[in-house]
């Protein structure tokens, strides 16, 4: 049973390494800087989790356990927050979008920050 | 601790490495500022994961206490730069109706 279950850390170790090489490759390949948010701030959040839930299964007792998912609770609740704040910030600055996105739904709106950083 | 586990604490500190690296490029090439803001966050987050590997392979229970620390200051420090640059492209954006 206890070889199960450090088979299972193992697993999870590497499955959890694996995604954060995923979102270290979208953050090199992908063509601009929005696209490259989306790859790092999924792909990061759950490769980070996944090792902190072996972190959590590997130390007997409550603490670590506690601390284990207390540390995945705040990354999943601070990487959306400051996802959106770099959007908001890459779409302020008024970085190139990739040639093929197809449409620009924020362009001239009320919410548009070049109208509205500009008033 | 098994082998096995011991072989896949190694290949997850190596496929992380490299991850770090990847990062570092990103940081350094940009080529806008927020390409840097991006990579930058990543590269917390991935210092969070490669502590918490260390934390396992050590058999250190403090290390995980220093993982959520490094999250915390990650954090504050991408909204910090993201504000920044938000900021700097408001003043800019001013600038022509000023002048």
């Amino acid at each position: 049973m206890a070889d199960l279950i450090q088979a299972l850390i193992g697993i999870l170790a590497v499955g959890g390494a694996v995604f954060c090489l995923i979102a270290a490759i979208g953050v090199v390949r992908l063509p601009d800087a929005l696209t490259r948010m989306h790859a790092s701030s999924k792909a990061g959040t759950l490769g980070c989790g996944l090792i902190l839930l072996s972190v959590a299964l590997f130390f007997p007792g409550i603490d670590v356990v506690a601390r284990a998912a207390a540390a995945i609770l705040f990354l999943l609740l601070t990487t959306p927050v400051s996802a959106h704040m770099i959007g908001r910030a890459i779409y302020a600055t008024g970085a190139p979008l990739w040639k093929g996105t197809g449409v620009d739904e924020l362009k001239g709106t009320q919410d548009d920050p070049a109208r509205r950083l500009g008033q | 601790m098994t082998v096995f586990l011991e072989t896949c604490l190694a290949v997850s500190v190596g496929l992380v490495a490299i991850a770090l690296v990847l990062t570092a490029i990103r940081v350094l090439r940009g080529p806008t500022e927020g390409d840097r803001i991006v990579a930058i966050d990543l590269f917390g987050v991935l210092a969070v994961a490669m502590i918490a590997i260390f934390a396992i392979w050590l058999g250190e229970q403090v290390f995980l206490d220093a993982a959520i620390a490094l999250a915390l200051v990650a954090f504050f420090g991408t909204i910090a730069y993201a504000r920044f640059v938000e900021h700097k492209a408001a003043l800019k954006a001013k600038e022509p109706s000023d002048g």
